[in-house]
């Protein structure tokens, strides 16, 4: 499928119309249903990772039939080398506040919660002034619905959807069995829509321009733009919206410094892409690195030829076997098996016939784990391994 | 119809809407293996190892906690399960100290057994136990938690939390650093741990385990200058047989005694005797207060007037309630009334020194353990117990002993505290020592057997976590007069949860009951903190079924009528709540602090 697109700029986040008021006292006016419907036709879909068509989630939560309901916007953005959340909330806070007020109309929710995280604690108090300000126009225009913040105490974990609830629940932020999911049983296990704070924004822009004009962007499965945060060995790094489907081959050509050796494509939980592969991957959502990767949170880091990826793969495993949450076996232990054996295999200690073990190893944590993120933990080392071999070796 | 089809490994089955994979499979006699899965508390799904393969999806579901679906098709065993499963099984084995030959819970480890069964015959994963500098928390008199055993399934932790309410333990840090541990990490004697050992009973490895007391007491039997003395509690005698091969349910009283003089003890005796002597103390107490309340109009007289058999209990209302330690009963628990009397009564009757005898316990409960080494339980001028086993110990040193345990032949206690009522045996279900009670009270007040069938007194029998029920008094005998319309209200209550809802209710000022029985474990003690593994509401229902056929089987049902109680009063203690019985027989409560 040779389906991308020229990497184009385009910029829809961070257009500060200032017209969120406008936006949201039009869209109270509409059906929800109408709202859905335009969302689900526009085929947006999560943008913290896991790609879950938006429409969809919000139409399951309508449906649910409860007495309370909750929209929450997921802040804790913890995977390494992202950082556009961060600039969308103290760049256009009012678009995601517009969007999780729209969403609260949407799907009969009367309380939202920005669930911050730890690390953004220097962005609470101009939030909390946006939120009032929102609040008082939501006051005049007879709209109820409140937001609160919430404040992560520094997990990665509390990332996930469901340890998130656990949280903010006051519990240990573990992820929960699925099924339920949030939709059904969420927070308080009330159906509960969360969505990433990109997600929300995009929303704002469907809903004020239409679902064609952000339908029109992008490639078949992977509508519209997406934020790259871009970071590594690069001339410019930095936070871009571009339209999704583009090669990667033509995004090192606009980023990489010319010697990029590889690109780890959606953080330290993504794939590593080599050089000999940059032209047939493809930044969207369907598949995987046969043709084309996973943007995940859209976190892009550039290695150039200076850089070993043994130190790159033990610097994510080091992560990763720290930041599990501990409650699955595949992850809690897996993570520390794959650490301990890379440094076996580099030691000597260990054949470099172990690394196979270490793969199959990968396969079963994909396969088993508890949660998005122990499936893809092993995302990195498999990738790293099976591209740069010699490099764990010797 | 509220059902729902799936097919498991090709074969079609019928299964209740909202039933997991893993109960589907159990009906058609699958069994896909568990590791933190336990049928007392809620999913966790948390280990892995019951992943199956949902034919569609690419990743594997936990069957414990994936419920099924309307033509789901299922593989319980397919080669990406296998690999998977064992997989994660050499991951536990990486990280669990597997130094089996050295383990306490040697032949009886779910990871064992896993193991054994999927073949691991390698290590090819690092082992991370040898990296993590655990230390082995042995302050506790009757728990020992390692944590280089533990596999973090949380069973424990759940149990603690669902079970009993006590949060003892609880999951810290995270990654893999991630652990079962106490508040600020201190000791177990050091914290809420009410000993109670259900944590014990529901860890699949030996992370958790009894502090046993094996070697003491094969010491003190090989001692021919002591006398050896044992009780045994009630529900060990329906517990004891599933250590041996029997199924739940066996009631193995006879065997259980010729086992025990087999193994050398000098003297078998029953904690009944206890239990009975228990009533007789206990029913008095609580006669006396409701004298003070109706006849003296003493407004301080503490009511509801709660039991004190459970040492579980005792602790748990000791750090949780301690602003109610007057209510409870100032008796003794039947095994402390026993080693305060084994070291007087029984040694001046049998003409012995008591510095020469050692009282050994055999208990269903872990708890016991703590209890006996209570500083106050010196009352005989010793230790009044010396060594508490559990039922699962006793079981050990039949084993050791090489004795064919089913080929015994059933022989009975010895005399002088070794005579047991239908009313004491029942002491080891939940409600059974409020059932004993009232067979006595009432009959004591009114003259008259209690008006139920068979003295099967039903309302506070069963394993509703709360139950109640009322006995209106009429017709009293003349010195009992005041009692006269007096419905007497009762409560019962098993499982600290439990405990804690009837608690708050008399904290609220909404429960006026008169008086309650509180048991620490899930069905009592039949379902104590020292009973075999495993254990689950199957098996509680089996052993408490023996309990009540061990009552229904005695010819003599109320403790009243326990000939050796009679003769007790009559020779040494002269009536009940006598200056003896106050000295040897009551205690008093500690105050202590909620963590």
């Amino acid at each position: 499928m040779a389906i991308s697109t020229q990497l184009k700029r385009v910029d829809f986040i961070f257009n500060n119309e200032n017209d969120w008021e406008k936006v949201l006292s039009s869209s109270i006016k509409k059906n929800p249903q109408d709202l859905i419907n335009e969302l689900i036709s526009s085929e947006l879909k999560g943008r913290g990772g896991a790609g879950f068509p938006t429409g969809l989630k919000w139409k399951l939560a309508a449906e649910a039939n409860d007495d309370a309901k909750y929209i929450i916007c997921n802040a804790d953005e913890g995977e390494p080398g992202t950082f556009k959340d961060r600039e969308i909330l103290s760049k256009v806070p009012y678009k995601v506040l517009t969007a999780m007020a729209i969403c609260g109309y949407i799907i009969g929710a009367k309380e939202g919660y920005i669930y911050l995280r730890g690390e953004y604690r220097f962005l609470l108090n101009e939030l909390l002034k946006a939120i009032e300000e929102f609040h008082y126009y939501c006051n005049e225009i007879k709209f109820g619905f409140k937001i609160k913040v919430f404040m992560g105490s520094g997990a990665y974990i509390c990332g996930e959807e469901t340890a998130l609830m656990e949280s903010m629940e006051g519990k240990r932020g573990e992820p929960r069995n699925k099924p339920p999911f949030p939709t059904q049983h969420g927070y308080m296990y009330k159906p509960t829509v969360i969505n990433n704070v990109e997600t929300l924004v995009h929303t704002y822009t469907i809903f004020k321009y239409g679902a064609k004009k952000f339908y029109d962007l992008g490639v078949q499965y992977s509508r519209g733009t997406k934020l790259f945060s871009v970071s590594g060995d690069t001339p410019k790094p930095g936070i871009y919206e571009l339209e999704l489907g583009m090669s990667l081959q033509d995004f090192v050509y606009e980023f990489g410094d010319g010697d990029t050796k590889a690109v780890q494509v959606g953080g330290a939980s993504g794939f590593l892409v080599p050089r000999k592969k940059f032209k047939d991957a493809a930044i969207g959502f369907k598949g995987k690195l046969t043709g084309i990767s996973l943007p995940t949170g859209g976190s892009m880091m550039l290695f150039n030829s200076s850089r070993s990826m043994y130190n790159v793969l033990d610097n994510y495993l080091e992560f990763f076997r720290e930041e599990s949450c501990g409650q699955c076996t595949p992850c809690r232990v897996g993570c520390q098996q794959l650490l301990l054996g890379i440094k076996a295999v580099k030691r000597g200690e260990k054949p470099a016939s172990y690394l196979e073990k270490l793969l199959r190893l990968t396969e079963t944590m994909q396969l088993t784990a508890k949660c998005g993120l122990g499936q893809s933990v092993a995302n990195s080392f498999s990738s790293i391994v099976e591209n740069f071999h010699e490099e764990m070796i010797y | 119809m509220n059902t729902l089809k799936v097919i498991i490994n090709g074969f079609p089955v019928e299964i209740e809407k909202g039933k997991t994979i893993l109960e589907a499979a159990e009906n058609l006699g699958i069994t896909i293996p568990t590791l933190c899965y336990h049928k007392d508390l809620c999913v966790a799904g948390n280990c892995r190892v019951c992943v199956v393969e949902v034919v569609g999806q690419t990743r594997l579901s936990a069957a414990c906690a994936t419920p099924c679906e309307e033509g789901m098709e299922v593989l319980t065993n397919s080669l990406k399960v296998r690999n998977s499963r064992k997989h994660i099984i050499e991951l536990l084995l990486a990280e669990h100290n597997a130094d089996c030959t050295k383990c306490y819970r040697n032949g009886n480890c779910e990871l064992q057994k896993l193991s054994s069964e999927y073949k691991i015959m390698t290590q090819d994963f690092i082992e991370l136990a040898p990296l993590k500098k655990y230390s082995i928390d042995m302050y506790s008199p009757s728990i020992i938690k390692d944590d280089s055993k533990c596999i973090r399934c949380q069973r424990c932790v759940r149990t603690c939390a669902e079970l009993q309410g006590v949060n003892a333990l609880t999951v810290a840090y995270k990654g893999d650093k991630m652990r079962i541990t106490t508040f600020f990490e201190k000791a177990m004697r050091d914290v809420v741990c009410t000993n109670c050992g259900q944590c014990v009973n529901h860890c699949p490895t030996g992370a958790l385990v009894e502090k046993n007391y094996i070697e003491e007491v094969w010491e003190a039997i090989a001692n021919p200058a002591k006398h050896v003395v044992v009780q045994t509690a009630p529900a060990v005698r329906v517990g004891l047989g599933e250590e041996l091969g029997l199924p739940p349910g066996s009631r193995v009283t006879g065997q259980m005694v010729a086992a025990l003089k087999r193994l050398g003890f000098d003297s078998v005796l029953d904690t009944d005797f206890t239990a009975d002597l228990t009533i007789m103390e206990e029913g008095t107490e609580l006669l006396t207060r409701l004298k003070r309340l109706l006849v003296d109009k003493d407004d301080t007289v503490k009511l509801p007037m709660a039991t004190s058999c459970s040492p579980g209990w005792i602790k748990y209302i000791e750090h949780m309630y301690p602003q109610y330690l007057d209510n409870l009963s100032t008796c003794k628990s039947p095994q402390q009334m026993f080693g305060a009397l084994a070291k007087t009564y029984y040694a001046k009757a049998r003409n012995i020194d008591p510095e020469n005898i050692v009282s050994v316990s055999v208990m269903p409960c872990t708890a016991k353990k703590f209890e006996a080494y209570r500083p106050e339980m010196h009352d005989s001028g010793y230790r009044d117990v010396d060594y508490v086993l559990t039922t699962r110990e006793l079981a050990i040193l039949i084993k050791q002993a090489g004795l064919d345990f089913n080929k015994l032949e059933p022989m009975k206690y010895d005399r002088l505290m070794g005579d047991s009522t239908g009313a004491a045996v029942i002491f080891g279900a939940t409600g059974g020592v409020m059932e004993a009670a009232l067979r006595t009270a009432y009959e004591l007040v009114t003259g008259r057997e209690v008006p139920f069938k068979n003295l099967n007194i039903e309302p506070v029998r069963g394993m509703e976590g709360v139950r109640e029920t009322s006995i209106k008094i009429e017709k009293p005998l003349k010195e009992w007069s005041f009692l006269d319309g007096v419905e007497l209200k009762c409560a019962v209550a098993h499982g600290l949860v439990n405990a804690k809802i009837v608690m708050d209710a008399v904290k609220s000022g909404k429960a006026n009951y008169h008086f309650i029985e509180f048991m620490a474990c899930p069905g009592g003690c039949l379902g104590g903190g020292g009973q075999p593994i495993p254990t689950n509401p199957e098996i509680r229902k089996k052993r408490a079924e023996a309990i009540y056929a061990e009552d229904g089987a005695h010819t003599i049902r109320k403790s009243h009528e326990n000939p050796e109680v009679q003769k007790l009063y009559r020779d040494f203690l002269k009536h009940p709540l006598s200056e003896v019985s106050h000295h040897l027989l009551h205690t008093k409560y500690t105050k202590r602090e909620r963590f």
